[in-house]
């Protein structure tokens, strides 16, 4: 693991967070893809040694520090959905990018819905569907996102 | 180099880890809020990210401005100079309103009102999280912002600044589900609490009687009650009421008046400086004067 291999993994790491507070045009804004969980999903499955669930709830608690939630929220949410993928790397690796996609929007659809229990928890939050309209786009995203991830890491020979 | 075996602990034992931390961190920071100076902190770390990610939008806003036509300078330009002229004659009628209710406020022996000091912001950022409604401002400590203070647009009360950071800093806006704010209506003066519902462009009001006289279209403005906002700044319109007689309490729903989805400006209140102290700053001003 060299400094700079650590720095591109940081990079995609960085630019996610950017994508997932970018401002967006209102009618929009409720489709915004996982940007962080597809980021993080990517490299715990191609890295668990280096990228697992201490990772995700670091980028967890930023993301809550950047949205402003309550702190600990997303954090725990993002680190439960990684778990789950860090348990069964290895037969998630050998499936087809549709199966790995369909995966992914569950493991989306539970990160949601945990975020949105802690918040009902906390705030007395009222169920919208519109919650869950980013998983549709997180499954869309999974199979672009996979592959430009996948030629970064072929590319710079991270390992 | 793929290890063989694994090192470090195992993924259930750093779970139970992180688990741990965040039910931690979820009861300080929403049971005890332990984490108010704290959160200023971490925004101040954040900020750079988030200049970072309005950057292309600011880009835009820049490029729309700077690629218009001379015509349509020239006809703005036009129309800003009829504005001002309205607005200036207006502001002549104020003025001497001000000084009327000055001398009334005076005769029935009741504290003057100053002038509060007011400043510009921009919104940097608009939450993406669906369950809180919070803008960030790029105003912060460096520009004397304080948690708890007032935020208003052109139109009417946006929301109160919830953590300051050096050079940004965070807006509860009125609509989101932990907001309530002190409300009378202006046509008759009955108090009311305006709530947020997670839902903009949407107050309730709880516990009304049905034998309040409230109508659709009334006007509510701040009370000045609670101390936070400064008396009488618009805040939202009646739009239904519903007075079933099943119920306890009339169902009153209200909109706000800010433009809460189309913010880009916004001005921040600092409350009105008090009298003896304005006249406590001449005086030291008035020594230094006399020394010199």
């Amino acid at each position: 693991m060299t400094i700079s291999s650590r720095l591109i993994i940081l990079l995609t790491f960085l630019v996610a967070l950017m994508a997932s507070i970018m401002p967006l045009p209102l009618s929009v804004d409720a489709f915004r893809p996982d940007w962080v969980l597809v980021v993080l999903l990517y490299w715990c499955l191609a890295l668990p040694a280096r990228v697992n669930v201490i990772s995700a709830w670091v980028m967890g608690f930023i993301l809550d520090v950047l949205l402003g939630s309550t702190l600990g929220v997303h954090a725990g949410a993002m680190a439960l959905s990684v778990y789950i993928i860090a348990g069964n790397f290895q037969k998630i690796r050998n499936f087809s990018i549709w199966q790995q996609a369909l995966i992914v929007g569950v493991l989306s659809a539970l990160y949601h819905l945990i975020v949105f229990w802690l918040q009902r928890f906390l705030t007395d939050a009222v169920f919208l569907p519109s919650y869950l309209y980013p998983v549709l786009t997180t499954i869309i995203l999974w199979p672009w996102a996979f592959l430009l991830l996948r030629k970064i890491r072929r590319n710079f020979r991270i390992k | 180099m793929n290890p063989i075996f694994k090192h470090g602990p195992s993924p259930q034992h750093r779970l139970v880890l992180v688990l741990f931390c965040s039910v931690a961190l979820i009861f300080f920071d929403h049971k005890m809020n332990s984490f108010e100076s704290a959160r200023g902190f971490l925004q101040s770390m954040v900020s750079p990210l988030q200049y970072l990610a309005t950057a292309p939008k600011q880009m835009m806003n820049w490029a729309a401005e700077n690629v218009v036509t001379r015509r349509q300078l020239i006809d703005d330009n036009e129309q800003y100079k009829i504005n001002e002229l309205v607005f200036h004659e207006q502001a002549l009628q104020l003025d001497i309103i001000k000084r009327e209710n000055e001398r009334l406020r005076a005769l029935l022996a009741s504290p003057l009102r100053g002038d509060a000091k007011k400043m510009v912001a921009e919104i940097l950022a608009v939450d993406s999280d669906p369950y809180t409604h919070q803008v960030v401002i790029n105003r912060g400590a460096n520009d004397g912002v304080f948690e708890g203070q007032a935020v208003i647009d052109d139109e009417g009360i946006v929301g109160q600044i919830l953590h300051v950071g050096t050079t940004s800093s965070r807006v509860l806006l009125i609509t989101d589900v932990t907001h309530a704010v002190p409300v009378r209506i202006s046509r008759n003066g009955v108090r009311l609490i305006a709530s947020g519902v997670g839902v903009l462009g949407a107050l309730s009001h709880n516990h009304v009687p049905h034998s309040t006289d409230i109508r659709v279209d009334d006007l509510l403005v701040t009370s000045g009650l609670g101390g936070k906002f400064p008396e009488g700044y618009p805040v939202a319109k009646v739009t239904s009421v519903l007075q079933d007689e099943s119920r306890a309490f009339s169902q009153i729903q209200s909109e706000p008046v800010a433009k809460i989805d189309r913010l880009r400006y916004v001005l921040l209140l600092w409350p009105e400086q008090v009298n003896g102290e304005q006249s406590k700053t001449t005086k030291v001003s008035d020594k230094k004067a006399n020394s010199k």
